[in-house]
């Protein structure tokens, strides 16, 4: 092994898992804010993807120009999609039950796609797809990059919205506490519709960044929402900064162990870490423990 | 071809399902039907993948199966009954394919049964019919594990995927010295298809070729960044990728091109194979000189063959090359059905069983067909294909009438 992999690795890492962290961001804020597991998150991401490609091939539009498009209408269809189903959940069993009403979403969404798009893999191309630069030795490839930058802006954006406005303020307090959010004046209601408006948005600019890096179809967010679900699980559910140290970490370190030790054990060594972090933290790195007594 | 398998799509299904079988199933006696009442269908029961890792494979079978259906009963159907296929979905799912095999054998009460896709899926398959004594002819369960199970009642039409590779090493270790490739890594996903196709390649290269590297990655991978960029650094002029699926092979060539990485040759065992699916996710200039191992190819002159790529094409569009090989390969599994049918006069699938292992040699739109003790088609010939331009060419056996002069090397990414 020499230190160039190990170095080209710990990049790779960063690069990709901050795309994974902006992808579960609205995982951990969906569940932060509502209590609600979105399984559907996998096949919002897709559905995103889709949107970039069909953009790209039909009217030529370039898939980081046409997350100006794709954005606002996974915005919108996170509006409809919580109003129509997610809203009406109530109860004790809410948690529970939200897990099988997104079950059934993501079901009817990879239908969809598939009906549409057909079941065969597809890839958002672009001329910066394949392009690369160089320092010292290691080859970068733009778009992983290009993707690093998008998480991070819209990461950035996403913690001023949080701590620097006054909805930020409303969707902390829910974060923190419902009922006394509500009984200070804030409409949760609404605070959750918007937040799971912008918890399915973010899927738009993960799903274009994802689309450009792999093949894709309808089916692929099986192998995506269940990285989602470890990412906030070790970050700590309902935490933003948890999901992007979190996204960070599994990537960075599956990377390492790939090429230090053997591929094949890339991903069981982030399940050691990730038992170990839940023995001894079980709300995870950055979960509050009582946060979420409600 | 054999595609890996996931765990988290039956969650929501597996367990109602199978309550509801075992109760059906304890109220109704299952057995294999053999003899069937003038004028009614025969049914044949299928479980595919139609959503899940597999879909794109199961919904290939479920056209190269309805394909075959359709020109048997255009043809008066199987000993003049009616052939209706039961397909169920098991989203891929190692599980479901099982609850779904019991429902069709003892609810449905279907005559016959035909494989699901994958090594993955197909053997707790056979395993079930099994138990009621239905032979599981199938396409796509190719790897060892099938054959090693012990089973009587599997028969796999396709070539056991071991031999994949064969044509390939021959070709490469034949090649003079002068001109032979000195380096060569594999990396292989940890599937029971690619594993065994990439050992059986090492095996017959052995030292005639420098390993430089030489890995595993898991099935469950999403981003095979580092990988393929541990392969990249490696720089052998050839790599052998078991892969499973079109993303795989084309995350792989991805990374090469972006490290500026072009190998002299380059086969993967699946999905180059996959026709326009694979040209649509990679781009017709980057698939050229990309290989892979198969027993079918759109371009096949067998007549059969030239007549069901002509009725597909009718019927779904596209070209002969972009026709999947699984559609012949399900296609292949009615044919041999009937071919057994026809032989034992009946749909009795004890005297199926015992036909299909008396060594008779049957015909299907792959080739020969003629199964060893353990069901694997040994009338087979391994090939290996190549893209060459937009065209799709059988490449070697080198010398075989059907061959094409290899690409080699590989022209460089994008070209």
């Amino acid at each position: 092994m020499n230190s160039s992999a190990l170095i080209h690795a710990v990049i790779d890492g960063v690069l990709t898992g901050s795309v994974y962290a902006l992808m579960a961001t609205g995982l951990t804020l969906i569940f932060g804010v509502m209590d609600i597991i979105n399984v559907a998150q996998g096949i919002f991401v897709i559905l995103g993807a889709y949107l970039s490609y069909a953009l790209s091939v039909h009217w030529g539009i370039d898939p980081f120009v046409g997350l100006v498009i794709t954005i606002p209408t996974l915005f919108l269809v996170g509006i409809v999609v919580e109003r129509a189903f997610i809203g009406r959940l109530k109860g004790p069993e809410k948690t529970a039950m939200s897990i099988l009403v997104t079950y059934a979403i993501s079901l009817v969404i990879e239908g969809s796609l598939n009906m549409i798009f057909s079941v065969n893999d597809v890839q958002i191309s672009a001329s910066y797809v394949t392009k690369t630069f160089r320092i010292f030795g290691v080859y970068f490839a733009y778009i992983y990059v290009y993707g690093f930058i998008l998480a991070a802006v819209l990461l950035t954006a996403l913690y001023l919205m949080l701590y620097r406005t006054r909805f930020g303020a409303s969707i902390r307090a829910s974060l923190a506490d419902q009922t006394a959010a509500a009984l200070v004046g804030i409409d949760v209601k609404r605070v959750s519709t918007i937040c799971f408006g912008i918890g399915i948005a973010v899927t738009a600019a993960g799903g274009m960044v994802f689309g450009a890096t792999n093949a894709f179809n309808a089916s692929t967010s099986y192998d995506l929402i269940s990285r989602l679900l470890v990412i906030i699980v070790l970050g700590g559910m309902g935490s933003l900064g948890g999901a992007l140290l979190a996204g960070i970490l599994m990537v960075t370190l599956e990377d390492i162990v790939g090429v230090v030790w053997s591929p094949v054990w890339s991903i069981i060594a982030f399940y050691i870490v990730l038992v170990i972090v839940l023995s001894l933290r079980p709300q995870g790195l950055f979960g509050k423990q009582s946060a979420r007594i409600a | 071809m054999k595609r890996r398998g996931k765990l988290f799509r039956a969650f929501g299904v597996t367990s109602v399902a199978a309550a509801t079988v075992l109760v059906m199933a304890t109220t109704s006696g299952a057995s294999s039907s053999s003899s069937i009442a003038k004028g009614a269908p025969v049914t044949i029961g299928i479980s595919l993948s139609l959503s899940g890792d597999f879909s794109a494979d199961g919904l290939a079978y479920q056209q190269g199966y309805k394909l075959w259906a359709a020109d048997v009963n255009a043809s008066g159907g199987l000993l003049g009954h009616k052939v209706v296929l039961d397909i169920v979905s098991d989203a891929s799912s190692p599980t479901q394919v099982v609850t779904n095999y019991q429902k069709l054998v003892s609810v449905d009460h279907a005559n016959l049964t035909f494989g699901p896709f994958s090594t993955l899926l197909t053997l707790p398959a056979a395993q079930t019919v099994n138990r009621y004594g239905y032979a599981m002819l199938e396409g796509a369960g190719g790897g060892p594990s099938v054959f090693q199970a012990g089973l009587k009642n599997v028969f796999d039409v396709t070539l056991p995927v071991a031999y994949d590779l064969q044509p390939f090493a021959k070709w490469l270790t034949s090649l003079p010295a002068s001109t032979r490739p000195k380096t060569i890594s594999y990396v292989t996903s940890n599937d029971p298809f690619t594993q065994p196709v990439v050992q059986e390649a090492q095996k017959l290269i052995g030292k005639k070729l420098k390993t430089v590297y030489n890995n595993v990655f898991p099935a469950e991978a999403t981003d095979y960044t580092s990988i393929a960029d541990a392969v990249a650094a490696a720089k052998a002029q050839v790599v052998v990728l078991g892969s499973v699926d079109v993303p795989t092979v084309s995350a792989f060539m991805q990374a090469f091109e972006q490290a500026h990485y072009t190998p002299e040759a380059f086969v993967a065992t699946a999905g180059p194979d996959q026709g326009a699916a694979f040209i649509n996710a990679v781009g017709a200039g980057n698939a050229d000189g990309m290989m892979v191992p198969n027993s079918w190819y759109g371009g096949s002159k067998n007549p059969a063959s030239v007549k069901m790529v002509a009725e597909y094409v009718k019927k779904y569009g596209g070209t002969a090359a972009g026709v999947n090989a699984d559609i012949a390969e399900a296609y292949s599994v009615g044919q041999v059905m009937a071919q057994a049918v026809t032989a034992t006069k009946g749909f009795d699938n004890a005297k199926i069983i015992k036909y299909l292992h008396s060594g008779v040699t049957m015909s299907s739109v792959q080739g020969s067909v003629k199964f060893n003790s353990l069901g694997e088609n040994t009338a087979q010939t391994a090939y290996t294909f190549q893209w060459q331009g937009s065209k799709f060419v059988e490449v070697n056996p080198v010398g075989d009438p059907g061959s094409s002069k290899i690409l080699f090397p590989k022209p460089a990414w994008g070209n």
